[in-house]
């Protein structure tokens, strides 16, 4: 298992490693100056000369390519163009919004997507089945930021229960941020709650049908205990593929939905940034974006692992 | 009074009848062999009697255990039941344990679930029981998955399994059908030791009469869904009445007739050789163990030598992972040796290119175990016969083509017409009629058969067997026979070889190999190759002694069942 777990690191770094020279060259190769956008259109030459120097733009690519690897490592991100400000501060600040955000709707989906899968397999064909099933499939269809619309004209327009957007900050105290967060949550949950249901219910009914759990049946367990003992831990295994691809999708999510509800967030923050052109916050941002998601990668390897003994060896 | 009765058992899957009125009893201590070909309904029998069936079946009838019909128990009573009274063994090891799951939590499982007693007594326990079952837990700790044991072991753990609250009466479905002789031999030894010792009762649920023979005190054969005949296993063996039965037994001792003698190597020293085999190496490179070493090599094929003449039948035994599969796919030029050298027809199929490539591998073409896995579902049976046909293009027309398929597939039984069907509409032996047929369409000189018949039934079997004594008769064929059923190379081949750990350990003709084996793992393979004919005479003479002391039992046994009561 330890092996395996330093195999796998060391393929999370060469992973890291790559993704930061793509998405430097991405934006290197990408029309735009950022020096004389920051300045205008009547700025004059040497000026702009003197900000490139300034934001070292003059030195070789190479270079820059490193100091800004340094960077990362020590938390110098460097400033921002438009804000002024540090921009490991700023990505602090909106990540205190957005982390919680994804792990909340994450939570939610597997809180959702398990008893449902499980009362459908248990019911495969019949009724119960049918309707879950049928409403995955809505789920699936409907963007999230419809829903969005439609649980904020619900729950805040309607029954007044939360805050229809916006974000008081974690000052205001938990409760008052929870309230914020729970409902773009909700809306980003339920279409990956759907599609995770409709994995776990497909892969517990093939799993329902293995030789194992016959023999378990035959051991004088019950169905509801060959299904929770055998069957739940063998389905996991496609599920877990399917998790950690929807961390990404969550995280792309986030840009829509912060939008809709006015959250300070890091999918607010890369949107702004890309149209006022703030190269080096979207290059932090989606580099962070890149590590979230190859060390959620990373995790459900791990987590493979540690489902199923056959994987460990390799 | 019988352990378990089953009285007129019917049973219907989606309004399909599978089994029709069966009835039978198993006494206390007895083994009742249940035999039959796929589909005869002997695995239903079996769930019906756990009630365990699959979704959609309704049963009728009557299941009488310990003096209550299973048929009419509710869930909670038959979850008791399960395990606790009544275990099963199924065929297939591999997929019959949780692979997420240490053995020693599926072996204490059931004691946990029957006896609520704690993990650690239940843990306790599973170790005595894999000792019971020959896996000291000093060699094999109960931390382990099933994926580090193999097949036999894994079979073992499963009837550690089954055997857990010493239940009264076993079921095996096929326990040994996916193990190797010498593998069978031992667990059927071992299924018997425990059998005996707890006198439990035992239902043998097996295709193969020789095992049956072997194991069963009383013997049911079973048609679709019926028991035509049944009774102790000797005499029933000794005086069939029932013609299904007879064929039955017929077909599993079949031999085809040979018209032509046999083509041994020793007395045509002179002929050239179809194949010539000589110091051939295959390795395998083992996943590494570190980075700086080298991978382990595994050596699959270690220096193997023989010829395979025109027209000669040679038979290749061994168990599985022995290198015999590696050594035909080497043959047909899937796998380039690592060392040594084959030539087909004086050439090497390795190295030659374009029209000799091709009369290369056209005069050697293969007929695999599972047809239907061989053939494109989606391809008309036209298409997948013509398929190696692509190794004449240029030199035949369409008509010609169109000709051979015809002709192959008349030689091999079937109709032109069914060209244009597709392969499910086919039966197993059917299909592997079409393989055949397919093989034969380039006119080769040698077919490497690996495993031909032995996922079909006794009855194809035979007739599969006959239709290559035929084809060899008319068209001069050569055979590469590769089998781990003794019976069958016996039945088919001029000469054998007999494989082990990549060696050929024993090589001659086929009768002397057999009877008078020189090597002791041949003799150890032979000796575990389960016999019908010295298993029935056995039998016969067990129960003609017994005759009297069942006679004797009944006069003076009255007294000892009002005593248990």
């Amino acid at each position: 298992m330890l092996a395996y777990v330093l195999k796998r690191s060391l393929s999370l770094f060469a992973t890291l490693a790559v993704a930061t020279a793509v998405v430097f060259v991405v934006l290197e190769v990408l029309p735009g100056d950022p020096a004389a956008l920051m300045l205008g259109v009547e700025a004059r030459e040497d000026t702009i000369a003197a900000l490139h120097r300034q934001l070292g733009l003059d030195q070789p690519a190479l270079s820059r390519y490193f100091t800004w690897l340094a960077g990362m490592i020590t938390g110098d991100l460097g400033t921002s163009y438009t804000y002024s400000v540090p921009v490991s501060e700023l990505v602090g600040e909106r990540l205190a919004v957005t982390l919680p955000l994804a792990l909340m709707a994450l939570l939610l989906s597997v809180v959702i997507a398990f008893p449902v899968a499980v009362v459908a397999a248990r019911n495969r064909g019949r009724a119960a089945d049918t309707s879950i099933m049928a409403l995955t499939q809505v789920g699936i269809a409907v963007p999230n930021f419809w829903f969005a619309i439609l649980l904020v004209y619900v729950f805040a327009v309607a029954l007044r229960l939360v805050p229809s957007g916006g974000f008081p900050g974690w000052s205001a105290g938990a409760g008052a941020a929870f309230q914020a967060l729970i409902l773009p949550a909700v809306a980003l949950a339920l279409p990956q709650a759907s599609i995770l249901a409709r994995v776990l219910r497909s892969a517990l009914v093939d799993t329902l049908h293995e030789d194992y759990i016959r023999t378990a049946r035959a051991k004088g367990l019950t169905r509801h205990a060959a299904l929770w003992r055998h069957a739940v831990r063998n389905a996991l295994i496609p599920v877990l593929t399917i998790l950690g691809l929807q961390f990404s999708f969550l995280i792309a999510g986030t840009i829509i939905i912060e939008n809709v509800f006015y959250l300070p967030g890091i999918g607010r923050l890369v949107f702004q940034a890309i149209t006022q052109r703030d190269l080096i916050v979207v290059k932090s941002v989606v580099v962070l974006l890149v590590a979230s998601v190859v060390i959620v990668t990373f995790l459900v390897d791990i987590a493979y692992a540690a489902v199923d003994p056959r994987l460990r060896r390799r | 009074m019988p352990l378990i009765a089953v009285n007129r058992l019917n049973l219907a899957i989606h309004d399909k009848p599978i089994l029709k009125g069966v009835s039978f009893r198993i006494s206390r201590g007895e083994t009742l062999g249940l035999v039959g070909e796929s589909g005869s309904g002997k695995s239903m029998t079996a769930l019906a009697m756990m009630q365990l069936l699959p979704h959609g079946a309704e049963a009728s009838g009557e299941i009488r255990f310990r003096k209550k019909d299973v048929l009419q128990m509710p869930e909670r009573e038959l979850c008791r039941m399960r395990g606790r009274r009544i275990g099963m063994v199924f065929q297939e090891p591999m997929t019959a344990l949780n692979p997420v799951k240490t053995i020693g939590a599926q072996i204490s499982e059931s004691l946990i679930w029957h006896f609520r007693i704690s993990r650690r007594e239940a843990l306790d326990r599973a170790g005595e029981l894999m000792e019971r079952v020959g896996l000291p837990v000093s060699r094999f700790p109960l931390e382990r998955y099933p994926h580090q044991l193999s097949g036999g072991q894994r079979q073992r753990v499963v009837i550690a399994m089954a055997i857990a609250c010493k239940p009264r009466l076993l079921i095996a479905d096929e326990p040994t059908t996916a193990l190797d002789v010498t593998i069978q031999a031992q667990i059927l030894a071992l299924i018997k030791e425990i059998v005996k010792k707890d006198d439990m009762s035992l239902l043998l649920i097996s295709h193969d009469l020789a095992v049956v023979a072997d194991m069963a005190d009383r013997v049911a054969i079973m048609k679709d869904g019926e028991i035509v005949e049944s009774g102790p296993t000797g005499s029933l063996f000794e005086n069939l009445s029932h013609p299904y039965s007879r064929s039955l037994f017929e077909a599993s001792n079949h031999v085809p007739q040979k018209r032509v003698r046999p083509v041994l190597s020793i007395a045509r020293r002179r002929t050239e050789p179809l194949v010539k085999v000589e110091g051939l190496v295959r390795n395998y490179a083992l996943p590494r163990r570190s980075l700086f070493k080298k991978p382990p090599v595994f050596t699959a094929v270690d220096r193997v030598s023989f010829n395979i003449l025109p027209g000669q039948s040679l038979g290749l035994v061994g168990e599985s992972g022995c290198g015999k599969s590696t050594l035909a796919r080497a043959i047909l030029g899937l796998e380039e040796p690592n060392g040594g050298s084959i030539s087909v027809l004086g050439r090497d199929p390795f190295s030659v290119r374009g029209k000799e490539r091709e009369e290369v591998h056209r005069s050697v073409q293969v007929v695999f175990q599972d047809p239907y896995g061989s053939f494109n579902p989606r391809h008309k049976i036209g298409r997948v016969v013509a398929e190696p046909l692509f190794l004449l293009r240029g030199e035949i027309d369409e008509g010609e083509k169109r000709r051979r398929v015809e002709q192959a597939l008349s030689n091999v039984g079937l109709s032109p017409l069914d060209m244009e069907k597709y392969p499910h509409e086919f039966s197993g032996g059917q299909r592997q009629r079409i393989a055949i047929a397919r093989a034969l369409v380039t006119e080769p000189r040698l077919i490497v058969a690996d495993e031909p018949v032995s996922a079909l039934d006794v009855s194809i079997r035979a007739q599969i067997l006959d239709l290559l004594a035929d084809l060899r008769d008319k068209l001069g064929l050569a055979y590469l026979f590769i089998s781990h059923d003794l019976s069958v190379v016996r039945a088919i081949t001029d000469e054998v070889m007999v494989m082990s750990a990549g060696k050929i350990v024993e090589h001659g003709p086929t009768a002397l190999v057999f009877d008078h084996p020189r090597h002791p793992y041949t003799r150890l393979l032979v000796s575990a190759a389960p016999d019908l004919k010295t298993a029935i005479k056995r039998r016969a003479k067990r129960e003609r002694k017994a005759g009297v002391m069942v006679k004797e039992k009944t006069a003076t046994g009255a007294g000892e069942e009002a005593g248990e009561t």
